[in-house]
């Protein structure tokens, strides 16, 4: 605000500057700001109640910072339910199906964009069209199948049916558009194989667009709840989601600090991705949209 | 696979055509490259042909059967359609549905619009950086777990909502123990959560409209609210449109925040056809009735697709 005022002093930019700080401008700011209190104080609530004795974690008033914190709760979580399991399991799934998606959505994404070959176009427009498929609607045949295979109850229950990704492959393959047709026909001159011109050309140059779909994998299969309470059934194959929940359920209105500890610690890797990746998730989410 | 096979080999043998002349082992050097495509493509079309289109049609076909998984399914014909057409429950999951829909996606679409248009406007960019990750923070958390501490939040006795609410002197809302109060609660947690994608959506859209558009207006004397319904609003359909098209997608199939917060309840208040189609499937073992239930929630996400594009033929401007 200072160097607004400061600009509106100098002569030469006052043009630019038409407006000074007015009541519309200080409006605009309160609502925003309301609006951001209204978003971060839930989180703010649950950071400092599970930073508060167990036995004082309903207690009224609420705090939202955590003046005093005690760590109480971290620790009676683990010792509640199995969270090393819930992470490593959690961790296993979502690792492994944004690992998937990347290498699958990569290639796919290769060949409908720079390959020629018969149906091009109708298959990749078929693979567009399963996006419309809400997975509640195959969410049974896909639970027999599983089970057909024997995989009923195993993490790869999990893992396997999430791999194939329509969005990963539209992703890579506007990507791989983007880059310069030359480069492999400059390739295919020096003798380079089908294979080299893909691994040692392409693929190098669209690491961008598959951290883009592995961090909206990572996003998407980490806090995912339906096909977890779905496809697990013992407790050992649970992940963190349906963990906490099951972990709510038996506390009921107790010592909710450990509960809340429980959501803290599995809010630890979103914030990684909060901070580290957020332009690249938002790329993700935004992406096909278009203007 | 087998199409594909039979695929491979027609586009192999249209290689050998004159088209393939341009380079010395054309012919060969095509096949391979269509053999290279397919190896390609396999795991991600074998994958969806396994986990998506056997599926849909799986469930197309258990539609007309009754299954409890353990003895042999049943012809039933249209008898599952005609029962959940007649079951209250059935009934009252997808109405509560439709009006969570309309609710949730006009509070969230309104949400998101108000604020993408004033971060727009001047600002310091540390503090647009600031709005702008805030809002779209709760994006990255679990609907589960922002659906546990937001259930503590509104709980009647102890939850920090009506703590506030008595300090205005105002009586505590049973929230999440009446009807009206737990539909509430749902809305807000899911609008909560969800807003923050319309905002990025709509944030957009509004960096792309040139401001000589807005000069010119200003010198034609519009301004404020005027500028922005004649100018902002047609300049800002097609994103408008993506954003309610994307919303009520996403919002027709909630489940997880009604699962975690009040199990449907009370009574079938809270229910969502998803998860009718959960119970049905995974409690109540009518695996034919679920998919029945499954398919009738895609039909209904698709007509209202299919509404939405072509009241826009009327409404989106397109520059």
């Amino acid at each position: 605000m200072t160097t607004q005022i400061e600009k509106n002093a100098s002569p030469q930019v006052r043009r630019k500057v038409r407006r000074p700080v007015t009541g519309a401008f200080i409006g605009r700011l309160a609502v925003l700001l309301v609006a951001a209190v209204l978003t971060l104080g839930p989180v703010m609530w649950t950071l400092s109640t599970s930073l508060r004795l167990p036995s004082e974690s309903f207690d009224l008033p609420p705090r939202f910072i955590p003046w005093d914190p005690d760590f109480t709760s971290y620790s009676e979580v683990f010792a509640q339910i199995d969270m090393i399991r819930l992470v490593v399991n959690s961790a296993l799934m979502t690792g492994f199906i944004a690992a998937g998606q990347m290498i699958t959505a990569a290639m796919a994404g290769y060949a409908f964009a720079r390959l020629k070959f018969k149906g091009n176009r109708l298959l990749f427009g078929l693979v567009l069209a399963t996006m419309m498929i809400p997975v509640q609607v195959t969410i049974v045949p896909v639970f027999m199948i599983i089970r057909g295979m024997g995989l009923a109850d195993t993490l790869l229950a999990l893992i396997i049916p999430a791999i194939p990704t329509a969005f990963g492959t539209f992703l890579m393959r506007q990507y791989f558009m983007g880059v310069p047709a030359e480069l492999a026909e400059a390739a295919e001159i020096d003798g380079a194989s089908q294979w080299r011109i893909f691994r040692s050309v392409y693929l190098p140059l669209a690491t961008p667009g598959m951290a883009i779909v592995g961090i909206l994998a990572f996003n998407y299969h980490w806090n995912e709840f339906f096909r977890p309470l779905i496809l697990t059934i013992s407790e050992e194959n649970f992940t963190l989601p349906l963990g906490l929940v099951s972990l709510q359920g038996n506390m009921g209105t107790g010592s909710i600090s450990v509960v809340l500890a429980g959501v803290i610690l599995s809010m630890l890797p979103a914030l990684v991705v909060f901070f580290f990746g957020q332009r690249s998730l938002r790329a993700g989410l935004t992406a096909g949209v278009g203007k | 696979m087998s199409d594909t096979t039979t695929d491979r080999i027609a586009a192999g043998s249209s290689g050998t055509s004159p088209v393939g002349v341009r380079r010395k082992p054309a012919p060969r050097g095509r096949r391979k490259k269509n053999l290279f495509a397919w190896v390609l493509l396999a795991p991600t079309i074998v994958g969806m042909g396994i986990f998506t289109i056997v599926p849909i049609i799986g469930s197309l076909l258990l539609a007309f059967f009754r299954w409890d998984i353990i003895s042999r399914p049943e012809f039933v014909g249209l008898a599952n359609f005609a029962d959940i057409a007649l079951d209250p429950t059935v009934r009252v999951s997808f109405l509560n549905t439709i009006v969570f829909v309309v609710v949730a996606v006009t509070l969230q679409l309104s949400i998101a619009l108000v604020l993408a248009s004033m971060i727009q406007e001047r600002m310091p960019d540390w503090l647009r950086v600031f709005f702008r990750s805030t809002f779209f923070f709760p994006l990255v958390l679990s609907a589960a777990s922002v659906s546990i501490f937001m259930g503590y939040l509104f709980n009647e006795q102890f939850g920090v909502v009506n703590w506030l609410i008595g300090l205005v002197g105002m009586a505590p809302v049973p929230w999440l123990t009446t009807p009206a109060g737990a539909a509430a609660v749902v809305i807000i947690v899911y609008v909560w959560q969800n807003f923050g994608f319309s905002f990025l959506l709509f944030v957009g859209g509004l960096g792309n409209i040139p401001k000589d558009v807005y000069e010119a207006a200003e010198l034609d004397g519009a301004s404020g609210i005027k500028k922005f319904m004649n100018v902002t609003m047609p300049l800002l359909s097609p994103t408008t449109l993506v954003a309610s098209v994307m919303a009520v997608i996403t919002a027709l199939q909630v489940f997880d925040q009604p699962y975690v917060l009040t199990r449907g309840g009370p009574g079938d208040s809270t229910r969502s056809a998803v998860m009718v189609v959960f119970e049905s499937a995974f409690e109540q073992l009518e695996f034919g009735r679920a998919s029945a239930i499954g398919l009738v929630l895609m039909l209904l996400i698709m007509a209202v697709t299919y509404v939405q594009f072509q009241l826009s033929r009327r409404f989106v401007f397109y520059q």
